[in-house]
């Protein structure tokens, strides 16, 4: 199949062996199965793989900043305690991630190494600030619920591993938006300075929301391709189209607005029309320019740099023991 | 790139040597009368460590009853090069499930 | 069965600080003492889940970040219960009684207090407390207050656990690398003299007979058993003088102040509101 190219087409002649796992790829796509990590699959699968899923867990994993900062913050106990095991589940699926992505030969440390020198990216949303508790609720509201309308469809990925670890997500978040939700209906309604806080958070998370879904499909070429593979089941505009028809009902509950004077529903079209949106503020944020790349990555680094004694006296214990029972 | 469909072993792939702890596999029974099921992967320096976070990682929400832990360099895999010839056997000899026999078919408890 | 059996999820039956809160709904009024005892527990555990919550994110390893989260969230539910029964003998929440007292109404140890340092002294401070609270609420199962029994019964099960986490650690971290030893063995020192204050009795604990557990009863297994981990871990009990503490009055370490100002900005930003 002429699409399903690669970079194997450098070399001059394929072997058999890859004309033989091409031909089965093929066929396992074409039926909507799966693919599993022993299969042969095209590099350029596998690159795609690897680096969706590992920019996937980075941002599970630099998404636990912005909340954790206010787990010591948190305006109740209730809410200290859900926030705590909402930052926790986001390790827990950073962790579900880098597993499937380790499936395919990269291991973790390699991973991390990426994202530390800057190799790897991560969504930019994580790179706006959380100043206000109001913040998590529109982080759990707009930002998880982007995130599950990306994720829905990526329980069907043609990679099973990937495919796995979403299920488990899928399952884990769907407390994730509905709390984040819950934080801004109890403002809402609450005194005029916290539903002014709410509005307020809403205004700001809105647009970065909608531009987790990526590029505008005409300026987003790989898209093509992962669709080709059963990796992405849907275009971002489709997906963003979708979620914009979804809050802009949830939004009425909260009593409050979404900062957007152009979202109508397209009857010819059958979709959900939005303001533009400032692409050129992504690519800067993209690029390290947010206002938080910087602290972000730091905070990173210094968690993995500090661990580092404490990673390596664990693994020294083990040796030792190890050596202990093989004399005994 | 010839090699590709031999680099990862298992589910698992293979654990990273660079000072960082090994890959674990884990195995989770949900209920008691259930087997263990492949839940996902994780780091630890040992197997005690790696049997606690698993508890952490893949029973925070009661999933579980008990936890295997196996070392991902442990496993050993059906060659994958050979599936098509390694499970050919089976197929075809239907005579092995109940269906295959059609004159029984309507009488009672058979 | 299918694949699916591995993510089968349930929320569990065990008692939660919403149960003992419909109780206090429902009536139950405890004495001034019991409700200063329930603060004691109640304030230790809270002030621990809230330097532990600060490990998240920041943890040596992503699986350990998800460990330190479970045993700050199972103190935090501690906390809460124990506040909520406390609350009942003034009429208080759980949140009035986190958030709108001030540090001298505080009833925590300078043990809980005691900054995070390095991830040895974090472990350090599990290590003593984890095991001073193990014998404690295996004891307080026995309460003659019902309720109180009741919290240490669901509590004592998840101690169990941040004992066992910070006896694996301390083993690992003492008998690892020369660093960590040095580091074990300087976190432990640190930690060391706010260890006595854990066990010192009052005229509360008198009052109490019955329903509180007597801390200085917990302290032979506690050196007991805790010398027996040291010696695992080729560590030895410190020879380090203890400090002239608060005795569970309204006296506090330097440090409960900055503690506080974190955890009530945003509340106490907002009088009357509700989250």
């Amino acid at each position: 199949m002429a699409t399903q190219t690669d970079a194997r087409e450098l070399h001059a002649v394929p072997s058999e062996e890859d004309q033989a796992g091409q031909a089965y790829f093929d066929r396992i796509i074409a039926e909507d199965s799966r693919i599993e990590p022993s299969d042969w699959m095209p590099e350029a699968y596998r690159k795609t793989l690897v680096r969706q899923i590992s920019q996937h867990a980075h941002s599970e994993i630099i998404g636990m900043q912005p909340e954790a900062n206010f787990i010591t913050r948190a305006p109740s106990l209730k809410r200290k305690a859900i926030l705590m095991a909402k930052v926790q589940d986001e390790a827990g699926h950073g962790l579900y991630l880098y597993s499937a992505a380790e499936t395919l030969g990269t291991p973790r440390e390699e991973l991390f190494d990426q994202l530390l020198t800057g190799r790897a990216k991560y969504s930019s949303i994580f790179n706006y600030p959380a100043l206000t508790w109001a913040d998590m609720g529109a982080i759990g509201w707009l930002v998880d619920g982007a995130a599950i309308v990306n994720q829905v469809p990526l329980c069907r990925a043609s990679y099973g591993p990937y495919g796995r670890a979403m299920v488990r997500i899928c399952k884990e978040e769907s407390f994730h938006q509905r709390q984040g939700f819950e934080i801004l209906l109890e403002l809402a309604n609450g005194t005029p300075a916290q539903k002014q806080m709410a509005q307020d958070a809403i205004n700001r998370f809105y647009a970065p929301a909608l531009m987790m879904f990526g590029p505008n499909d005409d300026a987003s070429p790989n898209s093509q391709q992962s669709m080709r593979w059963n990796i992405k089941r849907f275009s971002n505009d489709e997906l963003r189209q979708r979620f914009v028809g979804m809050i802009q009902e949830q939004v009425k509950v909260l009593g409050l607005t979404l900062p957007d004077d152009k979202i109508r529903f397209n009857e010819e079209t059958g979709q959900w029309e939005h303001g533009e949106l400032d692409w050129n503020e992504f690519y800067e944020v993209l690029k390290g320019r947010g206002p938080c790349n910087a602290q972000r990555m730091e905070r990173r680094r210094e968690a993995h740099e500090n661990g580092a004694w404490v990673r390596e006296a664990a693994s020294a214990y083990a040796a030792k023991q190890a050596q202990k029972a093989q004399v005994a | 790139m010839a090699t590709a469909a031999k680099t990862p072993v298992t589910e698992a792939g293979q654990s990273a040597n660079r000072g960082s702890w090994p890959l674990w596999e884990v195995f989770v029974r949900s209920a008691r009368g259930l087997s263990h099921v492949h839940a996902g992967s994780l780091h630890a320096p040992d197997a005690e460590m790696a049997v606690r976070n698993a508890r952490d990682l893949y029973t925070r929400r009661n999933e579980g009853v008990s936890l295997w832990v196996v070392p991902a360099s442990a496993i050993v895999a059906s060659d994958p090069d050979a599936k098509g010839a390694f499970f050919e056997s089976p197929q075809g000899k239907d005579y092995r499930h109940a269906m295959y026999y059609k004159k029984s078919e309507g009488v009672k408890h058979l | 069965m299918s694949g699916e059996s591995a993510t089968r999820i349930t929320p569990g039956n065990a008692l939660r600080p919403e149960d003992i809160a419909e109780k206090v709904a429902a009536g139950t009024r405890i004495s001034q003492d019991v409700a200063e005892y329930a603060l004691r527990l109640g304030d230790d555990a809270l002030i621990l889940a809230q330097r532990l919550g600060w490990w998240i994110s920041r943890a040596p390893e992503i699986e350990e970040d998800i460990a330190l989260g479970n045993i700050a969230l199972d103190l935090l539910g501690h906390a809460r219960s124990f506040l909520t029964y406390a609350g009942s003998a003034w009429g208080k929440t759980e949140d009035d009684l986190a958030y709108w007292r001030s540090e001298p109404e505080f009833r925590s140890s300078f043990l809980v207090e005691q900054p995070n340092g390095d991830f040895a002294k974090t472990i350090a401070r599990q290590l003593v407390f984890s095991l001073y609270q193990y014998e404690l609420y295996s004891r307080l199962v026995n309460s003659a207050d019902e309720t109180l029994a009741a919290i240490a019964a669901k509590a004592l099960k998840e101690v169990d656990y941040h004992r066992d986490h910070a006896i694996q650690w301390t083993l690992r971290l003492g008998d690892g690398t020369e660093e960590s030893h040095r580091r074990m063995k300087s976190g432990l020192d640190s930690v060391w003299p706010y260890v006595d204050e854990l066990f010192a009795d009052d005229e509360l604990i008198d009052r109490l007979a019955g329903v509180a557990v007597r801390p200085s009863e917990l302290r032979a297994p506690f050196d007991a058993l805790l010398a027996q981990v040291l010696d695992e871990a080729t560590l030895q009990v410190p020879e380090v003088q203890p400090a002239m503490t608060g005795n569970r009055g309204s006296q506090h370490s330097e440090h409960l102040g900055y503690i506080l100002a974190e955890m009530q900005v945003i509340a106490r930003e907002h009088p009357g509101a509700t989250w």
